[in-house]
């Protein structure tokens, strides 16, 4: 589709039509985010037998709008001693990779920013930068609950990632590429041809570690609440409040989008290879697809924080080293040998 | 993906001659697992795999052992006589440190599966070492080695002088690396290989070696090997850690890696860099002179036994430098015949300490030996074999291999060298037999029976009595020697 | 117009400030953070010379992991740092009169005039169907199977001894077992007692 775009614009000088896919992708996220804190209080409130906010516009639905102009007029509040510089960078740190990773997410085939070779690693990578934000927004505001989210978080960040990136060593085995787009492609004939499968074990555990990742419930303990008060960002106010929180939910996105397109086959029919359904679901276009899994794992996320009791923390490093890396990597064995035997139907 | 695999040619490396690499790898990692499970009281059970796995070892080396050099996985690994050999000598002295070992650890409460893992790992090591066909696998053997070491010599936790010891190592360890990584870096920039055969033959060629980087290439790698091997002035480290370690830990330092680095010498300076002959032989006659006075001269000093040894290794050093500086095939024959004798004659002398120390007592200071005719005549008596032998004494073995070298400096035209060499040899006579003097002279101070298990007293005899022997009939190990080294030097 | 030299100037440009700042900033957090910033940008450089792979798993690795542990640590740790700084200008003649005769030693050795462009030639420029990681990969388990092995086995080793050095196991020390907390039954934790209904009486006061 950008293609068609493309040579139909073909005037235009390259840079300009970049930044034009970048507006592309970045506005809808940010809609998405602040509609998906919106989804998040009503999805709570349903599960805990409330209604959740329906007082600003009809059903609630301008509460975002709101809540983002209440954060923008707000002051921005710098505590005494503290480091102003690594201050002020710290929720620009964070958000910026998370933001940064979406080059390589394609939305259906061929519709994706920067079509890259190593795009699973690109995407770790990025994601291992975002805890500089969070670590540098606990130092530098000279507090020592903020101090003690941001060893906290570092350390579940770190010990995670391991386990994340082995299940997507596990993908990258499957798919014999590291290209998001070869990922899905290799994932195409029918719901049971994805990845989920084949890689169950995997995907459960990239899931779990993403939403470890994201320091979301039932892992938030960098947040904690009851214990530290806000932990890293307690001392952030106003608008570097919001990119923290900004920062958070489109981290949720993301995780949530790679679930669907590494486990779930992306902007694959679900009715793929189902005689009838398939011809019935052709008009759907992929992006829909991939945009309605995400979907259900952003639910899950939210699901999650209404259901389960907070994580200790010993606990927390004890389910990441010594339940999910040993699992991944026996997994990893599992794989190998189902693409050295050519296990139908994912590996024939 | 069955593109993607037929795109890579990948031919499956011929694993045979790393047969014992691999075995020692899998016995090690076995045993880790093993002693996990282990309770204390059977504990002798990861003793005995980790000897057995010594024997295995051996057997499949000797049993692989054609004479013939044979390269594998694509030039980075090589099996000759001379590794073979070797590995063979290491394999031996290991399993006496590991027996020495045993009751001593024992005793302080010491005897953990860590220090024989650790110690096949280091095994492993020294085998990379010696079987290393390109600087990467030099490195990395080296580090494998060393790696095993310093955590070895940190193993007795509670010890302060141990971890004193465990950091000098390991700092000057770290610099020692560095500097040969970064002669072995711009050797790789200026012959644009890894592969010691590539860079051999590059700097055969005449008119190649005329090359200010490569001078400083050259210098770097020789003072990293000076570092490892302890010649002087790049010795600080050995009285410290030799002083410093558990005795069993000092045996094991002070025995086995010697031959792997003498191997690594070989390959580096011998068959990777034979070119620059003329170049590094005056610096290694600089390392052999000072190694040779300085050794022998402190030595003298020293009233603790470990640290007298540990001054005598430098001095060993030097004399081993001086069959290699010669740069023809007798030289380096002799040079791995006297790195063979050095080995087994420092088991027997660290072996001597700790056969006489028991819980809360090393007798590790010269007075504990005083009078040791009294309490154990044998042990004396084997105690003072490896004294003369160690001067270097006719008839025994240390003569042979002082012997062999000094001919090889002789032949080389270097009499002068020569001449030093025995000078500083008799002045280092003096300390070797101030400990006999002790012990057949002196009244002992201490009365208490000897301690140790059965099997330490039986291979300490075998050590003992090997020097005896070997030393009246030296021409076996001299002629294994020669034929290793036949294929290095013209 | 070639972008290229712009790009590889601009980074180098940061990368010597961010390496220069590491060395000099008093703050040590402030030096570990220019040193994740000096890696990031020799990631980027990396890709200018089409070793995506390396570049990525720099980030990945060092910057990702290796640095917010570092980072962690120095944190934490309270440094005072008059002492450190003790000597200074006693030591500065010294230290800088070695520093110039080490690099003016590494020009002449090591400069251009030995490993430049005219010795070595320029490196060779890859079509967009090269892949990087590819070619790291298919001979990584190949023609450097053995050195790679070894290096398996050194990182082993580092965990034996880091392990080995640094564990101890204190006998007062209590621990859960998680696997018991789950299986736990009713009947372990609840007792239910039968007792008599008590008769409703009237409070005497």
């Amino acid at each position: 589709m950008i293609e068609t775009l493309d040579t139909a614009m073909g005037g235009i000088p390259q840079v300009v039509w970049i930044v034009i896919k970048i507006l592309a992708i970045v506005l809808p996220i940010m809609g998405s985010v602040a509609y998906l804190t919106l989804a998040e209080r009503k999805v709570i409130g349903y599960i805990q037998v409330r209604i959740g906010p329906n007082r600003v516009g009809p059903r609630g639905l301008l509460q975002p709008i709101a809540d983002g102009l209440k954060l923008m007029m707000k002051e921005v509040i710098i505590p005494t001693n503290a480091n102003r510089f690594l201050f002020i960078l710290a929720p620009i740190l964070v958000l910026a990779p998370s933001l940064a990773a979406w080059a390589v997410v394609p939305f259906d085939e061929g519709m994706v920013l920067a079509d890259i070779d190593a795009s699973i690693l690109y995407i770790l990578a990025l994601t291992s930068m975002s805890v500089y934000g969070v670590i540098i927004a606990g130092w530098a505001s000279n507090s020592k609950y903020a101090f003690i989210g941001a060893l906290r978080s570092a350390a579940q960040v770190v010990s995670y990632e391991i386990a994340m990136g082995f299940a997507l060593v596990g993908v990258l085995i499957a798919a014999g590429s590291m290209n998001l787009t070869d990922v899905v492609m290799k994932q195409q004939g029918s719901f049971l041809h994805w990845f989920w499968v084949p890689l169950l074990p995997l995907f459960m555990v990239y899931f779990i570690s993403g939403v470890a990742e994201t320091n979301r419930a039932p892992f938030d303990v960098a947040e904690g609440e009851s214990e530290i008060v806000a932990g890293f960002h307690v001392e952030y106010s106003g608008m570097t409040f919001a990119l923290f929180f900004l920062a958070e939910y489109a981290n949720m996105i993301l995780v949530s989008i790679l679930c669907a397109l590494m486990f779930f086959g992306g902007w694959l029919s679900p009715f793929q290879g189902i005689p009838v359904l398939e011809g019935l679901f052709a008009w759907v276009p992929g992006i829909a697809w991939v945009l309605a899994k995400t979907a259900f794992f952003l639910f899950c996320f939210l699901w999650f924080r209404a259901t389960f009791p907070r994580y200790r923390y010993d606990q927390i490093m004890r389910l990441g080293w010594k339940v999910f890396i040993p699992i991944t990597i026996v997994w990893l064995l599992v794989a190998g040998a189902m693409v050295l035997g050519n296990v139908a139907p994912w590996f024939d | 993906m069955e593109e993607q695999l037929a795109s890579v040619s990948f031919q499956v490396p011929d694993m045979t001659p790393a047969l014992p690499e691999i075995f020692v790898l899998t016995m090690a990692c076995v045993i880790l697992v093993v002693d996990l499970f282990l309770t204390d009281r059977n504990r002798v059970i990861t003793y005995l795999m980790s000897l057995a796995t010594l024997l295995g070892a051996a057997i499949l080396t000797f049993s692989l052992h054609t004479g013939e050099t044979v390269l594998s996985f694509d030039g980075s690994f090589i099996s000759d006589s001379m590794a073979d050999v070797l590995k063979f000598f290491i394999y031996l002295v290991c399993a006496a440190v590991f027996i020495y070992a045993r009751q001593y650890l024992i005793d302080r409460q010491l005897f953990k599966g860590e220090f024989y893992v650790l110690g096949l790992f280091g095994v492993l090591g020294m085998m990379v070492m010696v079987s290393a066909h390109s600087l990467l696998t030099i490195y990395l053997g080296l580090e494998l080695l060393a790696l095993c070491l310093y955590a070895m010599v940190a193993l007795q936790r509670d010890s302060g002088i141990a971890s004193e010891a465990a950091m000098k190592y390991f700092v000057l360890g770290a610099l020692a690396s560095g500097l040969l990584l970064y002669g072995m870096s711009i050797l790789y920039g200026i012959t644009g290989s890894l592969d010691i055969g590539d860079i051999g033959a590059y700097l055969a060629a005449p008119g190649s070696s005329d090359n200010l980087a490569l001078m400083f290439a050259v210098a770097f790698v020789i003072v990293g090997l000076a570092f490892k091997l302890g010649a002087v002035p790049f010795h600080m480290w050995i009285p410290d850690v030799y002083h410093g370690a558990s005795t069993p830990v000092t045996l094991y330092i002070g025995s086995a890696p010697k031959l792997a680095a003498f191997a690594l010498v070989m390959r580096l300076l011998v068959e990777g860099m034979e070119g620059l002959h003329v170049h590094w032989q005056d610096m290694l006659i600089v390392l052999a002179v000072l190694s040779m006075a300085a050794g022998n001269v402190i030595a003298i000093a020293q009233g603790n036994l470990k640290r007298m040894l540990a001054y005598s290794t430098i001095a060993h050093v030097g004399y081993l430098l001086l069959g290699i500086l010669t740069g023809v095939t007798t030289g380096y024959a002799a040079s791995m015949f006297y790195v063979i004798v050095y080995a087994i004659m420092t088991l027997g002398g660290f072996g001597m300490i700790i056969l006489l120390s028991r819980a809360g007592f090393e007798a590790e200071n010269l007075e504990d030996f005083k009078g040791l005719n009294e309490r154990s005549p044998w042990f004396a008596a084997m105690m003072a074999i490896l004294m003369f032998s160690m001067a270097g004494v006719p008839p025994f073995l240390g003569f042979w291999a002082k012997f062999a070298v000094l001919e090889a400096v002789v032949r080389a035209d270097m009499v002068w060298l020569a001449v030093v060499a025995v000078l500083f040899a008799i002045i280092g006579a003096y300390y070797y037999l101030r400990i006999i003097k002790l012990m057949y002279f002196d009244k002992a101070e201490e009365t208490t029976p000897l301690t140790s298990g059965t099997d330490m007293k039986l291979v300490m005899s075998v050590n003992g009595l090997a020097v005896l022997a070997l030393g009246i009939y030296p021409s076996a190990l001299l002629a294994l020697c020669a034929g290793a080294m036949a294929t290095f030097g013209g | 117009m070639n972008i290229e030299p712009i790009i590889f100037y601009f980074f180098s440009a940061i990368l010597v400030a961010a390496s220069a700042a590491v060395i000099t900033v008093r703050n040590p957090v402030h030096a570990a953070l220019s040193l994740v910033l000096a890696f990031f940008t020799s990631a980027i450089i990396w890709v200018l010379l089409e070793a995506e792979f390396l570049a990525i798993t720099l980030v990945l690795v060092y910057v990702g992991a290796v640095m917010v542990l570092f980072l962690f640590v120095v944190m934490m740790l309270d440094i005072n740092l008059v002492p450190l700084r003790e000597g200074f200008i006693r030591y500065l003649p010294v230290g800088a009169l070695v520093a110039i005769i080490m690099f003016v030693e590494m020009v002449i050795v090591v400069g251009s005039n030995r490993f430049g462009l005219d010795v070595f030639g320029a490196g060779m420029k890859h079509g967009p169907d090269y892949s990087n990681t590819k070619e790291l990969g298919s001979v990584l388990y190949t023609v450097y199977v053995y050195p790679f092995e070894i290096a398996a086995a050194i990182l082993l080793v580092a965990i034996i001894a880091a392990i080995a050095l640094t564990m101890r196991r204190r006998p007062a020390t209590k621990f859960q077992d998680p696997s018991k907390q789950v299986l736990v039954k009713r009947n372990e934790r609840v007792r239910m007692v039968k007792m008599a209904a008590e008769n409703k009486t009237t409070p005497n006061e």
